[in-house]
């Protein structure tokens, strides 16, 4: 009976989350047809600016006339995750009249542990959609204008020549060399800020004289050497710390400041609570995008000078044969009915202590050929009491493309052996789905 | 160990994750004929402190894309990038930048 009417209200809670959303829609797209362009600024601000912006309009360095020129201020933002959603909230909170947001993303729960702007409910919706109610819930009166898109070659010009400032909050290189170098033919300052782990990076590109991101770097860095948040973690509130100042940065371009962060890189140390000043070389005339003669005069393909997707999702790798791989189904069948064979897990040893398949053990990728791994190896391999004929090893890892590096090094390593050895085909990610649901996705 | 150079070599952005997951490494040079350049601390780190996977920090005589090497919280484009002459007590930093966000 009680399930019953579990199910009833479920049922009607659904229904009215749908009407709900076409509703918000409804509103969005008139709000949208109504605010076309960000909302010029008054001469005067009316009584509920100076009722809801009294607090800074009276610092000096604002005043009215600062107020005045964040309310016809337009700041694109690219990226709705860890840096963008403090970066966004900040800017609307100081009443910035025109945000745009740029993300092709949904929300996923493992966002919310950093992106804050999105809730529970969330998941599932875009990410310029989650953001941008709720920075309207923050202030209704700000023209948030979604790009629910990827930024690309085809599309980036047009997007970023209607802003006066851009704030980077992407995650991934090959979208920062795209940005840097749009920014730079539209003559654009772009305030650029990264996080991984427990450190922070932020400075100001393009900017009065200031370097470009290819001043600093004129070579994209080899792509086994780029660890995304996924893969390295990251402590929420460190992209939050930089994001937060990612906001303060531009507005000091909008308030024509003099001490922004342009020609200097600022490091965040979450762990020793530091922030360190490095002062950067100037422009480079010599450069290929702000150089005296620049080569690069109009937007080229940036996954292929980077060698990576422009995202910081992980691509299926394939190093090894069909044969080479076992599914879910059969690991289950052999390793953990029949009790065969031997299970090395080559995640690190957080991720390992996290979850693991019982019976596995551990060996992270980058130990996988150490003499002591090695011997290790050989020695479980001796204790296996099965018979000597087809000996296998299994290499397991999240998603399945680590597994498949070590496979390599391990049949090297092994191949005085005579051992059968594989991976699992879709790591993890595959195990949870057709064995064990109980075992965490992440 | 008289007449060596003391300096401070600190990594950072994940660099450090080649020397042993240690951000601070006090280290003294030993007394050479030449000046001690960065051009030739690379290969005394490499030889000395880095742990692994030398092609993640080094790509010929320099640091490989994307690492920016800062001597006293400058740029060494600014001190003349390898032919930097180390002083006593200077302070290098080899930082990996950041792409997350």
């Amino acid at each position: 009976m009680t399930q019953k009417i579990i199910e009833d209200l479920e049922i009607e809670i659904a229904g009215l989350e749908k009407i709900l959303r076409s509703k918000k829609l409804e509103l969005k797209n008139l709000r949208e047809s109504v605010l076309t362009s960000p909302p010029k600024a008054n001469k005067r601000l009316t009584k509920e600016d100076i009722e809801r912006f009294s607090r800074q309009i009276i610092i000096p360095a604002i005043g009215c006339k600062g107020q005045m020129a964040l309310t016809a201020a337009s700041v694109l933002i690219v990226g709705a995750g860890g840096l963008g959603c403090p970066a966004s909230q900040y800017l609307t909170g100081a009443g910035v009249g025109c945000i745009g947001l740029v993300d092709y993303d949904d929300v996923e729960c493992s966002n919310l542990h950093r992106q804050l702007l999105h809730s529970e409910e969330s998941i599932g919706m875009p990410k310029v959609s989650s953001a941008s109610e709720a920075l309207k819930r923050l202030y209704s009166k700000t023209n948030i204008v979604e790009y629910k898109t990827q930024l690309r070659s085809s599309n980036a010009l047009d997007i970023v020549s209607k802003y006066d400032v851009v704030v980077d909050a992407t995650d991934n290189v090959a979208t920062r060399y795209l940005l840097n170098d749009a920014c730079v033919m539209l003559g654009k300052p772009l305030v650029s800020g990264s996080a991984l782990r427990l450190e922070g990076q932020l400075t100001v590109y393009n900017y009065n004289g200031s370097p470009c991101y290819r001043c600093l770097f004129p070579k994209p860095p080899p792509p086994e050497t780029v660890t995304n948040c996924g893969d390295g973690g990251v402590l929420g509130v460190v992209p939050g710390v930089i994001g937060v100042l990612e906001a303060l940065e531009a507005i000091k371009i909008v308030l024509g400041w003099t001490g922004v962060l342009s020609g200097q890189l600022l490091l965040f140390s979450a762990e020793s609570g530091t922030f360190r000043n490095i002062r950067l070389r100037g422009r480079n005339p010599g450069c290929d995008a702000c150089g005296d003669a620049p080569t690069i005069t109009s937007l080229i393909d940036y996954e292929q000078f980077c060698g990576t997707k422009a995202t910081d999702k992980d691509t299926a790798l394939k190093l090894l044969a069909r044969e080479q791989r076992i599914s879910p189904e059969t690991l289950n069948e052999i390793f953990i009915c029949k009790k065969k064979g031997l299970l090395i897990d080559v995640r690190n040893s957080e991720e390992f202590d996290m979850c693991a398949i019982p019976h596995s053990i551990n060996v992270p990728l980058k130990n996988i050929d150490d003499p002591s791994t090695v011997n290790k190896i050989k020695g479980l391999l001796q204790n296996d009491d099965s018979h000597q004929e087809n000996l296998s090893v299994y290499v397991v890892c999240r998603r399945g493309n680590d597994s498949q590096k070590a496979v390599l090094k391990l049949q090297e390593i092994l191949r005085d052996q005579n051992l059968v050895i594989c991976d699992l085909e879709g790591g993890l990610h595959a195990w949870s789905k057709k064995i064990d649901a109980s075992f965490p996705v992440y | 160990m008289a007449g060596g150079l003391k300096i401070t070599l600190e990594f950072g952005g994940g660099a450090e994750l080649l020397f042993g997951n240690s951000k601070k490494h006090e280290v003294t040079l030993p007394t050479c004929d030449k000046p001690w350049t960065i051009r030739n601390l690379l290969p005394w780190i490499k030889d000395n402190l880095l742990k692994e996977r030398p092609e993640l920090f080094l790509q010929g005589e320099t640091v490989r894309p994307g690492i920016l090497v800062l001597v006293n919280d400058a740029d060494w484009e600014l001190l003349g990038q390898l032919d930097y002459e180390i002083e006593a007590k200077d302070t290098i930093l080899f930082i990996s930048t950041l792409h997350g966000g």
